[in-house]
């Protein structure tokens, strides 16, 4: 498991740079004094943590909607025998993001993004006549504070 | 929450949304990038932080990679008129990483309250999904567990900047 990989640096990275990276002059030194390390040592650290996947990226973490783009999560129920296929289908659109099988009745769970909400309408609609199938919407009537960190 | 950004923050966060340079002066290099100083990069990244247009800027782990290969989509039925404290509540917790109400579809769907939950192994997120039924207590009408059993397609949200 790649967990295992990982040294204490490694973890105290994880832990601690989730957030509040320094918008100073210099602010991978500042961070590594936080650390208690030194800057080239947690460069090569982030660059190793990047480069096997650790991590997925290191920087802002922009919210879409935030700049005016649009996001929601839909679902199908989609018979067994058709599965395969309407996920082909689904996932032929460049504004579906993600896609995931899921153990209920509404077994496919996919997020359309797109610049504009009126995009969303029409991937819906474009999915609907492409499968026969009823698509449900699910857009975020509202979003929670989220403390959530990972920790490795 | 609209956005209040200009062709200029635009080219910034075309230029960092796959991550800032790893070299001692960041900012400068993007600035580079842009045609800005690196202290004017810090003052725009800084703005649209307290915006929300940043949610945060650091270390974005891979789940997976982290061993943390279960999740689960857990889902609650509560009174709409508790629905925004309960979320508060639930979303607070530092076992779910993303909560949000959405509509509900009756009669095929009762559920409003969505909460993500992560795992490194079923047990554990089964552990976590009690953990939220407890703080809910009698307010959940109803719930499931929604795992995932297959990625069907998984790519970034990519911003059009």
């Amino acid at each position: 498991m790649m967990n295992g990989r990982l040294d204490a640096i490694d973890r105290a990275i994880i832990n601690g740079l989730q957030g509040s990276f320094p918008l100073s002059d210099e602010p991978y030194r500042e961070a590594a004094e936080q650390l208690g390390i030194d800057e080239k040592t947690l460069l090569e650290h982030l660059e190793q943590l990047l480069n096997n996947g650790v991590l997925n990226r290191f920087g802002p973490m922009f919210n879409a909607e935030a700049l005016g783009g649009a996001v929601t999560l839909a679902a199908m129920v989609v018979p067994t025998e058709r599965f395969d296929e309407v996920a082909q289908t689904v996932n032929a659109h460049r504004e579906v993001a993600h896609n995931y099988a899921r153990e209920h009745d509404l077994n496919m769970w996919f997020v359309i993004a797109s610049d504009a909400r009126s995009d969303i309408a029409r991937v819906i609609a474009a999915i609907e006549a492409e499968t026969g199938l009823e698509v449900f919407d699910f857009p975020k009537e509202r979003e929670f504070f989220i403390g959530f960190r990972v920790e490795a | 929450m609209s956005a209040s950004i200009d062709e200029i923050d635009r080219a910034i966060i075309a230029a960092t949304q796959s991550g800032l340079p790893l070299t001692t002066w960041p900012y400068d290099v993007v600035g580079r990038k842009v045609g800005l100083s690196g202290p004017e990069v810090r003052r725009r990244l800084q703005r649209m932080l307290e915006a929300g247009i940043i949610r945060r800027i650091g270390a974005v782990p891979n789940h997976y990679a982290l061993g943390l290969k279960f999740n689960g989509m857990t889902v609650w039925d509560v009174a709409d008129e508790q629905a925004a404290e309960l979320g508060a509540q639930v979303g607070a917790l530092s076992i779910v990483s993303h909560c949000y109400l959405r509509p509900r579809h009756l009669p095929v769907w009762p559920y409003n309250l969505f909460a993500m939950v992560h795992g490194k192994s079923r047990q554990e997120m089964d552990e976590k999904v009690t953990g939220i039924a407890a703080l809910l207590g009698g307010a959940a009408r109803g719930h499931a567990v929604l795992g995932s059993t297959r990625v069907l397609k998984k790519t970034g949200l990519r911003i059009a900047a």
